[in-house]
């Protein structure tokens, strides 16, 4: 029964880190319906960033991720102001073509930069401390704080979406960006913005990801897939859901696991699979699309 | 109350101050056809303009070429003096020009009320809370106030086409361009979008209308334009402009019943 529990609960927190891979890709997919292929390129990337900071400043992960956070805003910004929205338009191909691309050429330039070794983020003590809840379930207080930043992060999108001007200028501008430069939006500064948020959020997944397993310059691809599908599983549009989805893929995982260990991604993957038979629009869909 | 013709700036040509909006030999075409050919156009602040024409006369590219969502072939534009021709959208609503559009765009997955917040925080500079007072006054003046938080993109026709109106108002526009806002309306409605227009211009806003509901369009309007084909071919006092044998050929051949109704 215990082991059960434990089984669920490793799964829920397992979520938090691929809703945290998913929720940059979120804001990006909701804001400019652009599929972002270099979305996991970007967390491995921004993983590496944290992990220059650490050594050649001697930063502890969690100051490198706060120093980090406004060079990847302005990563972002740039990103989309100078090559992404040259991109957009009405035809899909060309932002799946240039993002494919960055995604190339993401992985080889930390190839030639930091080699092809497996790094981490060394966080210290933290990393093997865990919690007892009793009837032999504990948890790890990494993957505790995982899923803690993933809730605190969706709660201050959701904020940020739904409470200030920028983000009315975010959702206006993904419903029509025609009527919002008509409202006196300009719509390639909006989505630069939404960018650089999405890759705030990239900073912080980019540290679990590097405190909790070794990463590599070709790291990127998997956890594109995992926020994809995260994405998807939630609804288009939805913060919340995208959390949802991260869930529903580690609780598929961590079953799946547990039943026989050789499944646990091919569950997930089915997990996903099921969801988008059974609700194609995902669990959350906006209301209008 | 429809304005009465009493408070008319002055015409066109012997006004000391600058027209508001002066267009120029405004050209545009798209392939082999000739939607704007040459427009000469001046309107004076304050002043209510009507367009009619017939469908592919070139109306609403007119209004897309004043907004700066295309750009002309040839010719200027300029508002209170200033070129607009290198001002993107975005920087021509911040410059004073509103527009609505024949089929309603609200943000579909914005409430009524973050819609036209949107408007006035972005269009017309203001800030979040001066902005909320603002909008609440123009959702009482389109009678949208229990509508306000609802999503626009699940309101019936009638409503979406207040939005439309409703939110380019809240970008404080000194120039409105409204294409067609009374089609499709009931007789009672169009009375009330009559009043509601009639205020707006009472505001001191400078209106361009362009209406096939020629009833409602002469109850506001103190001077008319006919285009056909890209070109202006006739100008003036909207009834006499509607008796000219031009208008009643070209434009009216096609609409007697609703010239004659009205004239």
């Amino acid at each position: 029964m215990s082991g059960w529990a434990n089984t669920l609960i490793q799964g829920v927190l397992l979520g938090g880190l691929y809703a945290l891979f998913a929720a940059g890709l979120s804001v990006i997919f909701g804001v400019m319906r652009l599929v972002n292929l270099a979305h996991g390129d970007l967390i491995v990337l921004a993983a590496f960033v944290i992990l220059t900071l650490t050594t050649a400043l001697g930063l502890d992960p969690w100051t490198a991720t706060l120093v980090a956070l406004p060079i990847l805003f302005a990563v972002g910004y740039a990103l989309q102001f100078v090559l992404l929205n040259r991109t957009l338009g009405h035809d899909l191909l060309p932002p799946l073509l240039v993002t494919f691309g960055l995604s190339i050429v993401i992985e080889n330039g930390l190839l030639q930069v930091f080699s092809a070794d497996s790094r981490r983020l060394d966080a210290g003590p933290i990393e093997t401390s865990s919690l007892a809840l009793g009837h032999g379930v504990a948890v790890g207080v990494v993957p505790l704080l995982t899923l803690v930043s993933a809730v605190a992060v969706i709660l201050l999108l959701n904020l940020l979406f739904y409470r200030t001007r920028l983000g009315r200028a975010f959702r206006a501008t993904s419903d029509d960006a025609e009527m919002a430069a008509l409202m006196g939006i300009d719509h390639r500064r909006t989505f630069a913005a939404a960018m650089g948020v999405a890759l705030v959020v990239v900073a912080i997944a980019a540290l679990y990801l590097g405190m909790r397993a070794n990463f590599d310059p070709t790291a990127g691809p998997g956890r594109l897939l995992y926020a994809f599908e995260a994405v998807i599983i939630g609804g288009i549009g939805s913060f919340w859901g995208t959390l949802a989805g991260g869930v529903v893929i580690g609780v598929a995982q961590t079953v799946g696991a547990r039943i026989n260990p050789e499944w646990q991604i091919l569950a997930g993957h089915l997990a996903f699979l099921v969801v988008l038979v059974l609700r194609p629009r995902g669990f959350f869909p906006r209301a209008v699309d | 109350m429809p304005p009465t013709s009493a408070s008319v700036p002055p015409p066109v040509g012997q006004a000391a101050t600058p027209p508001l909006l002066q267009i120029r030999g405004l050209s545009k075409a798209f392939g082999s056809v000739v939607a704007a050919d040459g427009i000469d156009l001046d309107v004076g602040k304050g002043e209510a303009l009507g367009i009619i024409g017939p469908n592919g006369a070139g109306k609403t590219t007119l209004f897309s070429l004043i907004a700066g969502s295309i750009q002309p072939d040839r010719g200027t534009i300029r508002l209170g003096g200033r070129d607009l021709a290198h001002l993107p959208q975005h920087a021509r609503c911040a410059a004073g020009i509103g527009r609505t559009h024949q089929i309603p765009h609200p943000f579909a997955n914005l409430t009524v009320f973050e819609n036209l917040l949107v408007a006035a925080v972005h269009g017309s500079g203001r800030s979040e809370r001066d902005a909320a007072d603002f909008c609440a006054g123009i959702l009482a003046t389109t009678s949208l106030l229990p509508q306000a938080n609802r999503l626009s993109g699940s309101l019936p026709l009638l409503a979406r086409k207040r939005l439309e109106l409703a939110r380019a108002l809240a970008t404080g526009p000194e120039l409105l361009l409204l294409d067609e806002t009374a089609g499709g309306l009931t007789e009672a409605e169009c009375g009330a979008l009559v009043e509601t227009i009639a205020a707006i211009r009472a505001g001191g806003v400078t209106v361009i209308w362009i209406e096939h509901v020629v009833h409602a369009l002469l109850a506001v309007v103190e001077r008319l334009i006919v285009l056909d084909f890209g070109k202006k071919i006739a100008e003036g006092k909207p009834r006499a402009v509607m008796a000219s044998p031009e208008v009643r050929a070209i434009y009216m051949g096609i609409a007697a019943g609703a010239a004659e109704g009205s004239a």
